[in-house]
């Protein structure tokens, strides 16, 4: 049996591999199965943090949104929501940037509240995009901490706005210049701000601050500093 | 099979190999390793500022950065092992392939497959938001949101199909063999089910049936599986393959033999959720997961053992004889990355080193410090006996050794030594530019260590085109598998 044609075909080729596939892909499929997946028009309607900042673009590039989007309106954001995780996938963002919070490495902290499940039962994120690097920092709290400018121009040249980065310039997302964004940028700057647009967190980019550090990690860092003007 | 003497009987070399198409599949795979590594080297000088292309929106590092894996999985892999089924499978079950014609059609289907991937990558985005018509399909022309699976939706079916038809061709000879068989055609047996049902799982429910957590559980089967169930037991396979006949005597132990074979068979399946600990995945999944990873490290130390008892006293062959030493290079890698797994799956070492450049470490230390080695090793073997002569110069084989082995051990040690600095630059939640600057020195090595590795190929190339030149000019028969048996006194080639 262990070592005939049919007992490797049959216990391991096909036993084995269906045994792993119910134990890790049957069973959280169907523990969230009553979970609803959300559609895309569900995500936008009622979503006032997505739609500010929808109408947000509009303002900003009047005659670029006119030319590609026309009017503010939840069908309109529904599209470009579309269209940007197609080209955050396309363009694969996601190999840089991950999207999702963990309970350890003090990444509460830092990005905001730990990921749940049921933030992920969307259109969205089919195939889901929890990312496995992070060269580029986390995106799933990303959205509202950052104006819609400040996006547009990171886009058109990364270090522009921020010294060092070794994130590549995506000039194809703009007619020319960074006041610029096509039918692409628009949607990914809509993208990015969708994501944690659902949490109760989500920051007016204007009175963002970022979460103050602990007060040990202040203690350490304010002790530092004065040994080494001591020293 | 391997160890029954040789029977007067039995079908010579020229009834069963089709020389052409193993020739046709490693130049080939040769090829798509050269396009990888060029795209490997436009993400790492992008990362340290030095790419000159930046902007240029067909050249950018992100699409290129899924080519670097795609092509060296599908491109580089993919046709190298056929090659090497194409010369080892016949020779091992004494009988030809299924269908030589079918051979030729799964050779170009698979490069059109390869070839929409690479269009659909690079200029699917483009078009589409440049083309109005295109612009209104329904699914995306580019990159599929699937690590190691970015083909495109629209080339998957095909794909698919392909990995269908690899399978009924090798297997139709593997079938029609009696009795207990060797330890080589397990693998290939089970790796020819678990390639078609991988692919299946992780391209088409991800995308049409799961969202968001269970999607996510069966994106880390997949990038687990493809590893674990395409390239591992056909990497073992072939090794279980050559080793024997390249050191001429057999495995010390076929129990250890049952051991690992059935051992990986049944953890390594287990171990996908282990790529995403931490997430919304429920916690006795990812424990489970884990334990399954420890299980697996524990089963590759007995193949391990295994190998090294059967060059135990014939130690000094990895001197004299090449191949021999490509492939326990391979092995002492695998040991190392199955060890670093075992490590890195624990929930203690995860918190620091996950989403780190450890892990990008580890995937090079198998995918080339493993698998390639092992296939440049079975063409470093099988161009001279393909050819019917000696290799140009053996010099440039030390140097395509040399270069590719200590290029992947410094691009291996650097990143994963950076990982635990990116991990702890995090935790101390300092700003994020902290860990981008601090990992410069390491990002710029790891762009020599990569420019070492392109350098060895390069001996590699202008050797095999050398070669090649004087096997032409010597004018050598070429078996097509097809042929009657030689009069008995030609020996068949060893």
């Amino acid at each position: 049996m262990f070592e005939s044609k049919s007992g490797v075909f049959l216990i391991a080729g096909l036993g084995f591999f269906a045994f792993a596939f119910l134990s890790n892909a049957l069973v959280p499929a169907l523990m969230y199965r009553d979970l609803p997946e959300k559609t895309t028009a569900q995500l936008v309607e009622e979503n006032s943090n997505l739609m500010y900042q929808f109408e947000n673009l509009a303002n900003r590039y009047p005659e670029q949104f006119e030319k590609y989007y026309g009017e503010v309106t939840e069908e309109k954001c529904a599209e470009a929501l579309e269209l940007g995780r197609r080209t955050y996938v396309s363009e694969a963002c996601w190999h840089c940037h991950s999207q999702f919070v963990r309970p350890v490495s003090r990444e509460e902290d830092r990005w905001g509240p730990v990921s749940r499940t049921e933030e992920y039962q969307n259109v969205l994120q089919r195939p889901v995009m929890f990312g496995t690097r992070r060269i580029g920092p986390d995106l799933s709290r990303e959205g509202g901490r950052r104006g819609n400018d400040w996006h547009a121009v990171h886009f058109f040249q990364p270090t522009m706005v921020s010294t060092g980065s070794p994130m590549p310039a995506y000039p194809w997302f703009f007619d020319g210049s960074p006041d610029k964004p096509n039918k692409r940028g628009i949607a990914l700057i809509t993208y990015v701000q969708w994501l944690g647009s659902w949490l109760e967190s989500y920051p007016y980019y204007e009175d963002f601050k970022p979460i103050p550090l602990p007060e040990e990690i202040k203690e350490s860092i304010e002790k530092e500093a004065e040994e080494s003007q001591e020293s | 099979m391997i160890d029954k003497l040789a029977k007067a009987e039995d079908p010579r070399h020229e009834q069963l190999v089709d020389e052409p198409i193993v020739v046709a599949y490693f130049l080939l795979a040769l090829g798509y390793l050269a396009l990888s590594m060029l795209a490997g080297l436009l993400m790492a000088t992008q990362l340290v500022h030095w790419n000159p292309l930046n902007g240029i929106e067909l050249l950018s590092p992100g699409r290129w950065r899924m080519i670097h894996t795609n092509v060296v999985a599908y491109g580089f892999l993919a046709n190298a092992f056929l090659g090497a089924l194409h010369w080892s499978v016949p020779r091992l079950v004494l009988k030809p392939v299924l269908d030589r014609r079918l051979s030729w059609f799964i050779l170009v289907a698979w490069q059109v497959v390869l070839l929409c991937t690479f269009f659909g990558i690079v200029f699917g985005p483009t078009l589409q938001a440049n083309i109005a018509a295109l612009e209104r399909l329904p699914f995306s022309l580019g990159a599929q949101g699937i690590e190691w699976g970015e083909t495109p939706t629209w080339i998957d079916p095909l794909a698919l199909a392909g990995l269908l038809l690899v399978a009924v061709n090798f297997m139709g000879p593997i079938v029609r063999t009696k009795g207990p068989m060797y330890v080589s055609a397990w693998y290939f047996i089970a790796a020819f089910v678990w390639t078609f049902l991988t692919y299946a799982m992780g391209n088409f429910l991800p995308q049409y049936w799961l969202a968001g957590t269970s999607a996510g559980a069966v994106g880390g089967l997949f990038i687990h599986d493809l590893v674990g169930l395409f390239v591992t037991p056909l990497g073992w396979g072939l090794v279980y393959y050559f080793v024997p006949i390249l050191l001429q005597k057999p495995i010390w132990s076929h129990g250890l033999s049952l051991v690992g074979f059935w051992g990986l068979a049944f953890f390594y399946p287990l171990n996908g959720i282990h790529h995403f600990l931490y997430t919304p995945i429920p916690m006795f999944l990812q424990y489970g997961a884990i334990i399954s990873t420890i299980a697996v490290e524990m089963v590759v130390t007995t193949v391990i053992v295994n190998f090294f008892a059967t060059i135990w006293g014939s130690g000094r062959q990895l001197i004299t004889n090449l191949p021999v030493r490509w492939f326990y290079t391979g092995m002492v890698f695998y040991g190392l990355t199955c060890l670093q797994c075992a490590m890195q799956t624990t929930l203690t070492f995860q918190a620091l080193i996950h989403f780190t450049d450890w892990v990008v470490g580890h995937a090079h230390m198998v995918m080339f410090g493993v698998f390639s080695l092992w296939l440049l090793g079975i063409m470093t073997y099988l161009f001279p006996r393909l050819w019917r002569t000696e290799w140009y110069s053996k010099e440039l084989l030390e140097y395509h050794y040399w270069l590719s082995s200590v290029g992947l051990l410094v691009m291996a040690a650097d990143l994963i030594l950076l990982g635990p600095f990116q991990g702890y630059y995090w935790a101390s939640l300092q700003p994020w530019e902290v860990s981008v600057d601090g990992s410069q020195p390491f990002w710029m090595l790891r762009v020599f260590a990569g420019l070492a590795m392109l350098a060895g190929q390069l001996c590699f190339f202008y050797n095999i085109y050398m070669t090649w030149r004087r096997s032409r000019a010597q004018g050598v028969p070429v078996s097509t598998g097809t042929q009657q048996a030689p009069p008995a006194e030609v020996a068949p080639q060893a």
